[in-house]
């Protein structure tokens, strides 16, 4: 259990659980409403298309619900539904490029995509050069450009919040890979960002 | 003092603050040293920022009907 959850928060939804492992219909449906928006987000970023991400709700639902016996208390049901919501969404890419597996662990070490393309200061809010919607686009667009592990790793850790342990324990990945696909991704994400934050006229003095 | 290479190594960890003591003074001379890696950490810092807590978009209600309706349909086959 992290340390930062509040234990408030875990007992609630400990409880929640609980009801709902016992048939109460209603108890799921509360999971599902504070879930499926997060869940459904995670399988697009992983998918990139609309209906596989839809199939894998579907899935990761319907297999929580089933096995919802299995679920062991231990972590949060989110970290737990995670982990059957990206297998499903891993499935999903494997039958589509049927001629290579895809793997959570899939290496793209080539020590070149830590390597700093942009180096420009950001004008102090960035932001307010855009409308909301830019600004979503424009984020939606950067993340939806990195590889897929990336994306997962990049969307547990600092959208949604989770911890490395919790994030590694969700991917099924060790705390290092998931600090260096972090690491990564924030780069990466940093490099495409500058493009549109970057103060004006402060054009790149890199010479790394 | 550190090079470029291993203080974007250890990025991540100095941005969460989970770097000790030692490291993190380590970190902050290369930082106050060397523009190119002060300009990377501060903007890599607002990219963690300004993605921090964003909302997922509310869930299109189709998708959410679909959802209820087929779990309905396999809680109806179960006890």
């Amino acid at each position: 259990m992290s340390a930062m959850s509040s234990p408030i928060e875990i007992d609630d939804e400990a409880a929640i659980v609980a009801q709902a492992r016992q048939g109460d219909a209603k108890a799921f449906s509360e999971l599902l409403r504070r879930y499926e928006g997060k869940i459904f987000r995670l399988a697009q970023h992983i998918t990139q298309n609309r209906e596989d991400a839809e199939d894998v709700l579907q899935e990761a639902f319907l297999k929580a619900y089933e096995h919802l016996d299995q679920f062991q208390g231990q972590s949060k049901f989110y970290t737990w539904i995670v982990r059957i919501a990206v297998n499903q969404a891993l499935m999903k890419l494997r039958k589509r490029k049927s001629d290579r597996s895809v793997s959570l662990d899939e290496t793209f070490d080539t020590g070149e995509d830590t390597i700093a393309r942009e180096i420009a200061a950001w004008d102090e809010n960035p932001e307010q050069q855009y409308s909301r919607e830019e600004i979503n686009r424009i984020l939606g667009t950067a993340v939806d450009d990195l590889t897929p592990i990336y994306r997962a790793v990049f969307v547990l850790r600092d959208v949604d919040g989770l911890s490395t342990e919790e994030t590694a324990e969700a991917l099924d990945l060790s705390i290092p890979a998931v600090k260096s696909r972090l690491l990564r991704a924030r780069l990466q994400l940093r490099d495409k960002l500058t493009r549109y934050f970057k103060r004006k006229g402060d054009d790149a003095f890199a010479y790394m | 003092m550190l090079t470029c290479k291993q203080f974007l190594d250890e990025l991540s960890d100095y941005l969460d603050e989970k770097t000790d003591a030692n490291l993190r003074k380590k970190l902050e001379e290369h930082i106050n040293g060397c523009p190119n890696c002060w300009v990377i950490c501060d903007t890599t810092k607002k990219t963690i920022q300004i993605y921090k807590g964003m909302e997922p978009y509310p869930i299109p209600q189709d998708v959410h009907s679909r959802l209820v309706v087929a779990l309905e349909k396999r809680m109806a086959r179960k006890p």
